[in-house]
C-alpha cells in the first residue's frame, strides 16, 4: 500500500493510549504530523520520528497526521499507526 | 553554590535575600532561643467577640506588609481563607505574607490577590491545580516559599516565620476563645497544624460558626491564646472536609506495589511486636496497611503506635487492639474525625511534636517505618513530590522529608512509568526529600534498596522479591519509555524548596513552556 484512500483513525484518548487519524494528503505534500502530547518536550520529537518513520517504511509519502497521545509507548503508537492506515485503505 | 546533593543554589534569591544551602539531614544544629508572641493582655470581664471578620482585620490593625496564617484542616472545604483575604483586599491592605500550613485547589480564588499585589508572597507545603501553574509561571512577587509541615513549625518556633496574625477556623469555640475541632457543623478532627500558630502569632482571630458556651471541653486551643471571636454562618463545606471512609485502592498496580512494601517492611526486620509505622496517604501507601494488618494478625503480634495524617483504615486497627495508640496530626476521613472524638488513645498533636527536627525530640525520631508516594525519584534515591515531570508545581512537600528523616525504616512507593514518563530518572526534577534518608524505592516492576543499607540488602536475600539496583530499575523504565529529554528552564526562580533544618535543599527555575 502506498496511497489513502480513505481518512481512518485507530486508538483512543485513553490514558497511555493514542488516537491516530490519517487523512489523504495531495501527491507530494509529504507526511505532515500535528501531535498533542502531555510529554511534548520529553518525546515529541521522538514520537514524531517514530510515526514518521512507521509510514514511510509502509510506503507512505503524503498523509496528514493527527496524533493525539495520552503518554502511550513505541509499541503502541506504531500498532494505532499500522491499524489506521489498515483502515484507511481498501 | 552548589549544595551537598548537587542542586544549584544562589546564594541570593530575590525577594528572599541570603540563603544557606542543604548541607545533609542532620548536619545543621540549632542555636539561639525560641522566638515567641508579643504580650498582650485581656482584662476581667471583656468581650473577644467581634461583629465580623472586617471588624476583626481592624482590631488586630492590619497593615501592609503583615504576614498572616492559616491552618488547612478543612482542606477543599475552607470557606476562611479565601473570605479573609477578600476583606482584606477590600480595606486596600497590601503587600501581604500568606503562611497558610498549605494551600488547596479551593484556594485557586486567591489569584486575583496575586494579580492585585495584596498577596506578594506564600510560604506553605505545596500548591495544586490552578494556583500550581500560576505559581510556577511566576506571577508572584516573591518566590513559593515551599516548608514541609515539620520546616514549618521549626521556622515558626524559630521565628523563621513571624505570624503577626493568625486566623484560626474554629469548629468548636467558646466565649472566651478556647478552641476544639471535634465539635460542630465543621468538625475537621485535629487542629494540629493550627497548634503552633496560636502559640507564635502577636495575635489570633478564631473564626467559628459554632459559639459554645464557657468552658469548652476538651480544649485544643486555650482562650489563653486567642485574642479575637468572630461568629460567621460557615467556616467550612463538611463534603470538601472530609471524604466519606478514605478505602484502600482496587489497582492492581498499586496493590502490587503495596505488597512488595509490605514484604520489604517484613524482611528487613521491622515488623515486630511494638513496632510504630506511618502510612502516606496516597493509594499504594496507604494500600500497604491492609497487607500489614494480615501479617499481625497471621503472626499475632500487635503495634504500638501509628503517626500521621490518619484514616479510619488506621483507627480501625486500633480500635481492633492491633496498635496502642495514633498520633494525629491531621485527621483525612469522617471515621477518623469520630475516632478521634471518642477514643482517648487516638491524640491531636501538635506539627512541632509530629515533625520539628529542633525541639527535643519529635514522635517521627520514634517511627520504625513510614511508607511514602512520590511524584519521581532518582538513581541517586532522591524524592521529588512538589512538581510534576513538566516541571509544574503540583503537589505538597507534608511531611514527606521530616519522616523520612526520622524513621528507622523510609520505603517510598511509586509506580515505574505514568503514562509514558519514567518515575525513577536520572535526576528528579526538583528535590523535596534527599536520597541518604530514603532506604528503599519499590515499584511494580523492582525493588531497590539504599546501597547505604547493607543490613536491609543482606535481610532481603532470600525473600524472592525483585531486588536489584537503582540503576538496573532504572534502565527497565527507560528501556520501554525511552530517555527523557530534559525540559527547558528559564533562570527565573519562582520557588524554592526548604528542607525541614531551614535549609535551601532546591530551588524550581520556571519552565519555558
Amino acid at each position: 500500500m502506498s496511497k489513502l484512500l480513505k481518512a481512518a483513525q485507530a486508538g483512543t484518548v485513553e490514558s497511555s493510549d493514542i488516537l491516530i487519524r490519517l487523512i489523504p494528503g495531495d501527491a507530494g505534500s509529504g507526511i505532515q504530523v500535528e501531535l498533542v502530547s502531555p510529554t511534548m518536550q520529553q518525546y515529541g520529537k521522538h514520537i514524531n520520528n517514530l510515526i514518521t518513520t512507521t509510514l514511510v517504511s509502509l510506503g507512505i509519502d503524503d498523509v496528514q497526521v493527527n496524533a493525539t497521545d495520552r503518554g502511550a509507548l513505541d509499541c503502541t503508537i506504531k500498532a494505532r499507526v499500522i491499524t489506521a492506515l489498515q483502515r484507511a485503505g481498501e | 553554590m552548589k549544595n551537598s546533593i548537587g542542586r544549584e543554589i544562589p546564594e541570593f534569591i530575590p525577594g528572599l535575600g541570603k540563603v544557606t544551602g542543604f548541607g545533609g539531614a542532620f548536619a545543621r544544629k540549632p542555636v539561639g532561643r525560641t522566638a515567641g508572641a508579643a504580650l498582650s493582655t485581656c482584662l476581667p470581664r471583656a468581650d473577644k467577640l467581634l461583629a465580623s471578620i472586617e471588624t476583626a482585620i481592624d482590631a488586630v490593625g492590619l497593615k501592609d506588609g503583615m504576614t498572616i496564617s492559616f491552618h488547612h484542616h478543612f482542606r477543599n472545604g475552607d470557606r476562611i481563607l479565601n473570605r479573609v483575604v477578600e476583606a482584606i483586599a477590600k480595606k486596600g491592605i497590601r503587600d501581604i505574607t500568606l503562611s497558610p500550613s498549605s494551600l488547596n485547589t479551593v484556594n485557586d480564588a486567591l489569584i486575583p490577590y496575586i494579580e492585585q499585589g495584596v498577596i506578594t508572597a506564600i510560604e506553605t507545603s505545596g500548591a495544586r491545580g490552578k494556583m500550581g501553574r500560576f505559581l510556577t509561571e511566576g506571577h508572584l512577587k516573591k518566590p513559593l516559599h515551599i516548608r514541609s509541615h515539620g520546616g514549618r513549625a521549626q521556622a515558626i518556633e524559630s521565628g523563621a516565620i513571624h505570624i503577626d496574625v493568625a486566623f484560626l477556623g474554629a469548629p468548636a469555640c467558646d466565649r472566651y476563645g478556647n478552641i476544639n475541632g471535634i465539635q460542630g457543623q465543621s468538625a475537621c478532627g485535629s487542629l494540629g497544624y493550627a497548634i503552633q500558630d496560636a502559640a507564635y502569632a502577636d495575635q489570633v482571630v478564631a473564626i467559628t460558626d459554632n459559639l459554645m458556651p464557657h468552658p469548652l471541653f476538651p480544649i485544643s486551643i486555650p482562650q489563653t491564646q486567642v485574642d479575637y471571636i468572630v461568629v460567621v454562618d460557615s467556616i467550612g463545606d463538611p463534603a470538601g472536609i472530609a471524604s466519606g471512609a478514605l478505602r484502600y485502592t482496587k489497582d492492581p498496580k498499586e496493590l502490587l506495589i503495596a505488597k512488595y512494601a509490605a514484604d520489604v517492611m517484613d524482611y528487613s526486620g521491622y515488623l515486630q511486636q511494638d513496632f510504630s509505622m506511618q502510612l502516606g496517604s496516597g493509594g499504594a501507601s496507604m494500600a500497604v496497611g491492609r497487607f500489614i494488618k494480615t501479617k499481625m494478625l497471621e503472626r499475632g503480634i500487635t503495634g504500638s503506635f501509628g503517626v500521621g495524617g490518619m484514616t479510619g483504615v488506621f483507627a480501625e486497627m486500633m480500635e481492633e487492639g492491633l496498635f496502642k495508640m495514633m498520633f494525629d496530626v491531621q485527621s483525612f476521613d469522617i471515621p477518623a474525625i469520630d475516632s478521634i472524638k471518642k477514643n482517648s488513645n487516638h491524640l491531636e498533636m501538635s506539627a512541632s511534636y509530629y515533625a520539628n527536627p529542633h525541639n527535643s525530640g519529635a514522635i517521627v525520631n520514634n517511627l520504625d517505618a513510614v511508607i511514602l508516594s512520590a511524584t519521581e525519584v532518582d538513581v541517586d534515591f532522591n524524592v521529588n513530590v512538589i512538581t510534576d515531570s513538566n516541571g509544574v508545581i503540583m503537589g505538597a512537600s507534608g511531611g514527606h522529608c521530616d519522616t523520612a528523616a526520622g524513621a528507622k525504616l523510609t520505603i517510598v512507593v511509586a509506580p515505574l512509568l505514568r503514562g509514558r514518563l519514567p518515575m525513577v530518572k536520572d535526576a528528579v526534577q526538583t528535590v523535596v526529600t534527599p536520597g541518604e534518608t530514603v532506604d528503599a524505592i519499590v515499584t511494580e516492576r523492582g525493588i531497590a534498596i539504599n546501597p547505604k543499607r547493607l543490613d536491609i540488602i543482606d535481610n532481603l536475600k532470600n525473600s524472592g522479591l525483585p531486588i536489584m539496583s537503582i540503576h538496573e530499575l532504572k534502565d527497565i523504565a527507560y528501556k520501554l519509555c525511552g530517555k527523557p529529554e530534559a525540559i527547558q528552564l528559564s533562570d527565573e526562580i519562582v520557588g524554592v524548596v526548604e528542607y525541614r533544618d531551614g535549609t535551601i535543599i532546591d530551588v524550581i527555575r520556571r519552565p519555558i513552556f
